[in-house]
């Protein structure tokens, strides 16, 4: 088992790489660059540009410098400082950057690295959780907590009351929401709850202290994942009824409620708490159409707006960053099902 | 007394002749038959083709054509909105659901993005199918250095987040010469190809890798078969079963993609060729709406709704041939 789980951790480095390499490949040959001052005629000032594609080695190599190892190896340097000249390019100082855990520099918001822009807040007096990747954890544990408020007591009663009509309706409900895509329900819920009732100004900025603000995302983000965690407490309720401890729990009569809570409830939940760690992975990379849709200042927004303005280290960060919630979800999901079912072999194949 | 007794066993003998001349019903039949017993999969299968037909006879069905303008009636409420102080935006019969910003009729080209959505569901779930059988064959058939390396280049491929990896291909190449390609069809079509076969390719492996070791493949070997009739002869033909229900939920994915790209403004390409097949999707009318949210409700709505009913179609679809076709993927996972 830790054998399988080193072996795993090991295959990230080289699986993160290709990411990395792939990414900063299609994100450099894109016409247009982080200096053009409208983001759609895509045009820039050649002088400032060059300035400041010198200032942020934009002009370097992407790959490879041999110019500079050559000079190196002239001036009788010794040969790791000319490999170091020969990787010497855009490419080499990101990698070498990286493994020192900097994300390089900003190119639109400037004078700011990448780590600030996400890993700080705004205004340095708030605290760090309101920094633009701590909001979209913030809104993935909120949205995580509401999937759990309203799926699993729906699951239980469902599965309690197999095969009525409580279960029918809300085994519809549950498909329903599954199967719509959460920025149709995000269209919807700002439809009915802003545009009609008018109980929430949707596009009012910086309105984010106010708990009732996060209501709205939090629930469309909520929404699916509530949705499936009501199938899977269902599927898992009805399973655990039928295990013999239920029946003997029956056979020496122990009341219904006690049933339910000590021997139903409890046992239902391990597959559940068991999906909360992907889950939670999957709310946070899954929530960028609902920070554009409600104008949440997370880190979903900031890759749609980089990618308009060819913020090149934002955009590879946070691809790097969502690749890595993705392998760690992926990772543990792979190991929780080798606890659940055992037929399944981890460590094969 | 000896007389019924020979009519019973007349009756018997004729009863086991009955059964013996009754076909036998193979697995696909069987799988058939619980799919079309599934209500919501039969109702799945309703809405996915009424939307077909919709997109196939939208020249007729539409009231308008798609592009036209309409001078003088932009902001068109739909028909059951009444403004009597305002008789230039009042709800007018001849536009249903209304127009849009500039004036274009609302409900032809819902129509029009109906023909679009389902190319755009069906056309890269063949590609994707066809890439992630051929690499999940190969890899699980012939097994050790190739299969290493073909499942290892899966991760990789599998470990791009996959609306991460659509945003920056189509921002990156759409002003490109490919992107241009087909109104953007084609740069949207590869880029979902490149990297949703990843499912695809492991299912399918898991699967090879099981039934190369039954034993009508063992046979099939003894006599000499070679090795690209045991894989699709023998092995294709019982992998098939998951393939389907990937194939079942790959569509929506592929829609739903469009109508997310489209809604943040780099999706297809919307066309201003009158004749063009595909002059718009639901995602363009998804990224109009957007803007007029306030305004033009029926724009968002109608749309988002036309996509969500296609995605619940699909997943009722989904789930009812996994249930059908369950027996036969048991003990294979």
């Amino acid at each position: 088992m830790s054998r399988y789980l080193i072996r795993r951790l090991l295959w990230m480095i080289p699986t993160l790489f290709f990411v990395i390499f792939i990414t900063f490949i299609i994100m450099h040959s894109t016409p247009g660059g982080p200096w053009d001052v409208q983001p759609d005629s895509r045009t820039s000032d050649p002088r400032l540009a060059e300035r400041l594609s010198k200032t942020y080695g934009l002009d370097l190599p992407w790959f490879f410098n041999p110019t500079m190892a050559q000079q190196y190896m002239s001036e009788g340097k010794n040969p790791v400082e000319v490999v170091q000249g020969f990787f010497s390019s855009q490419f080499g100082i990101y990698l070498s950057n990286l493994s020192q855990g900097y994300l390089g520099p900003s190119y639109r918001y400037r004078g700011l690295s990448v780590n600030d822009v996400l890993f700080l807040p705004n205004d340095p007096e708030r605290p760090i959780w309101e920094s633009r990747f701590g909001t979209t954890v913030f809104l993935g544990v909120v949205a995580m907590a509401m999937a759990l408020i309203i799926g699993f007591p729906l699951g239980l009663i469902a599965g309690l009351k197999q095969n009525t009509l409580v279960d029918n309706l809300s085994l519809l409900v549950a498909t329903l929401f599954y199967g719509v895509p959460t920025f149709v329900t995000g269209i919807m819920f700002i439809f009915i709850f802003a545009v009609w009732l008018g109980w929430i100004r949707v596009l009012e900025i910086d309105h984010w202290q106010n708990w009732q603000a996060w209501m709205l995302p939090g629930l469309t983000l909520a929404i699916g994942t509530a949705a499936y965690i009501a199938r899977l407490t269902r599927s898992s309720v009805i399973e655990t009824m039928r295990q013999d401890y239920v029946r003997t729990a029956r056979a020496k009569g122990l009341g219904e409620r006690a049933i339910i809570f000590r021997h139903i409830v409890r046992n239902a939940l391990i597959p559940v708490v068991t999906f909360i760690g992907p889950a939670l992975a999957g709310l946070v990379t899954g929530s960028f159409i609902i920070e554009t849709q409600f104008s949440v200042n997370g880190i979903g927004r900031l890759f749609v707006e980089s990618i308009g303005r060819r913020d090149y280290g934002v955009i590879l960060a946070l691809t790097l960053i969502y690749a890595l919630l993705v392998a760690f979800a992926n990772l543990i999901v792979d190991i929780i099902y080798g606890f659940l079912d055992p037929r399944i072999k981890v460590g094969g194949g | 007394m000896a007389e019924a007794t020979a009519l019973q066993i007349d009756q018997a003998a004729d009863l086991q002749r009955q059964f013996a001349m009754r076909k036998p019903t193979s697995l696909w039949q069987d799988a058939w038959r619980r799919f079309i017993r599934n209500k919501g999969a039969i109702v799945g299968m309703l809405i996915v083709a009424i939307f077909a037909l919709i997109g196939l006879f939208a020249p007729v069905l539409a009231p308008h054509p798609p592009l036209e303008i309409f001078a003088g009636n932009p902001y068109r409420q739909p028909v059951w909105v009444s403004l009597p102080n305002d008789p230039a935006r009042t709800g007018d019969p001849n536009f249903i659901f209304g127009t849009d910003t500039i004036g274009r009729d609302v409900l032809s080209r819902v129509i029009y993005g109906a023909r679009t959505s389902m190319a755009v569901g069906f056309i890269p779930m063949i590609l994707i199918l066809l890439i992630g059988t051929t690499i999940g064959m190969t890899a699980g058939f012939f097994g050790g250095a190739w299969d290493n390396l073909l499942m290892r280049f899966t991760d990789i491929v599998y470990a791009f987040p996959d609306l991460l990896f659509f945003i920056i291909m189509i921002t990156a190449l759409r002003d490109t010469w490919i992107g241009g390609l087909l109104n953007g069809f084609a740069l949207l079509f590869i880029s979902l190809a490149l990297v949703s076969w990843t499912t695809v390719a492991r299912l399918v492996r898991g699967q090879v890798l099981s039934i190369k070791e039954k034993e009508y493949v063992e046979a099939a070997r003894s006599i000499g078969a070679p090795s690209s009739r045991i894989m699709l002869q023998h092995i294709f033909p019982n992998a098939l079963a998951p393939i389907i229900v990937a194939a079942a939920f790959l569509v929506p994915a592929s829609i739903v993609t469009e109508a997310v790209l489209g809604y943040l403004g780099i999706g297809i390409r919307p066309s201003s060729d009158p004749n063009a097949p595909f002059p718009t999707s639901w995602g363009n009318l998804l990224n109009d709406g957007r803007v007029a949210i306030e305004t033009q409700t029926t724009l968002l709505i109608a749309p988002a709704v036309c996509v969500a009913l296609v995605m619940l179609a699909f997943t009722f679809i989904g789930d009812g041939l996994r249930d059908a076709l369950d027996p036969m993927m048991k003990g294979t996972s």
